[in-house]
């Protein structure tokens, strides 16, 4: 992924076109993304409004999958990512951002969560000790 | 952009320079789309936080009403839709657009741009409606953070919709050249995005609000 390589590999005299990544995508790939997110969002609301699993956890798990495949949707279809635009720079700094999203994320709610249950017992509890 | 900085390889005897000492002319633009990628990813960091923001305190009511009562599904799904609907037709303008259409691209950069205040004046009687039941910011740590993240969003769209209008101006103005075409491109990547970022909203705040 260094840059060295790539400036070497279009060789000496400069590097040749540039790919534009300018992709503005087709009729057929907006609409295939547009009826996909249609479903995607319309099975989760609908889950959560009837209700239709029981539980509220598996209903949970279930509509945050549909949401991670959506995102996913959307980045291909309106965003048009592919491995190919911008010569795989903005995958890369997608990546990068997912990794630093996922750290603040599941960072912030794994300390917060040891702090609450660690915390010092509130008046309340404290009625309660012997 | 200069030509011609490469003198010092021809000098006699010293050893030629492998690496490429010109700079090749770049057409302009040619990086913004990158750039603006990378502005995107700088976003979706804030987002993250108010994310993470309201992961932490979103279950902490003070005793006050919580998501149940306060939300209603009805209306975050039609929202979603006008957002969704929002980006499909801003597709059908860079279509347009790539077919140098300039009318056919206003045309739609306007229903986007009419789907875009529908999707504000649901969220505004939204939040009227919330703190007109005495569910204000300042009633408990969960409604801090839920008007902090969906109010940031809303203000994303708010200043989306400002800029769709100033290029649609622009295009009335200029035509579809390629700067113009430039700036809708990274106006269509920012739509998008914000589409993104309200499925992360209807999921995590609205849907898991009502399950809990």
């Amino acid at each position: 992924m260094s840059a060295h390589e790539t400036t070497a590999a279009h060789g000496p005299d400069g590097h040749g076109a540039h790919e534009s990544g300018e992709a503005h995508g087709s009729l057929g790939g907006y609409l295939t993304g547009f009826v996909l997110s249609v479903i995607l969002t319309a099975i989760p609301f609908w889950l959560v409004m009837s209700g239709a699993l029981g539980s509220a956890t598996v209903t949970a798990f279930a509509i945050m999958g549909f949401a991670m495949v959506q995102i996913v949707v959307h980045m291909i279809y309106f965003l048009h990512m592919s491995f190919r635009s911008e010569g795989g720079w903005s995958l890369l700094a997608l990546g990068f951002t997912l990794i630093l999203v996922v750290i603040t994320l599941s960072g912030s709610l794994w300390v917060m969560y040891h702090l609450n249950t660690n915390m010092m017992p509130s008046m309340h509890e404290m009625r309660r000790m012997p | 952009m200069s030509t011609a900085v490469t003198t010092a390889a021809t000098a006699a005897g010293e050893a030629p320079v492998f690496y490429a000492v010109d700079e090749h002319p770049h057409p302009e633009g040619h990086s913004t789309p990158l750039g603006f990628w990378i502005y995107l990813m700088s976003d979706c960091l804030i987002f993250a936080v108010l994310f993470a923001i309201y992961g932490v305190l979103g279950t902490n009511y003070a005793a006050g009403p919580g998501p149940r009562e306060l939300f209603d599904l009805n209306l975050v799904a039609l929202n979603t839709s006008m957002l969704l609907f929002s980006s499909i037709t801003y597709g059908f303008a860079m279509l347009a657009m790539a077919k140098d259409q300039k009318g056919a691209t206003l045309a739609w950069l306007a229903i986007t741009g009419l789907f875009g205040l529908a999707f504000l004046g649901i969220e505004l009687y939204e939040f009227h409606h919330l703190i007109s039941e005495g569910a204000t910011p300042q009633r408990s740590a969960f409604l801090s953070s839920f008007f902090a993240l969906v109010g940031t969003h809303g203000l994303h769209v708010t200043f989306g919709t400002i800029w769709l209008v100033t290029l649609m101006v622009q295009v009335v103005q200029r035509g579809l050249v390629v700067a113009n075409k430039r700036r809708l491109m990274c106006l269509s990547m920012f739509w998008h995005f914000l589409d993104v970022v309200w499925i992360g909203v209807f999921t995590f705040v609205y849907l898991m609000g009502v399950l809990r």
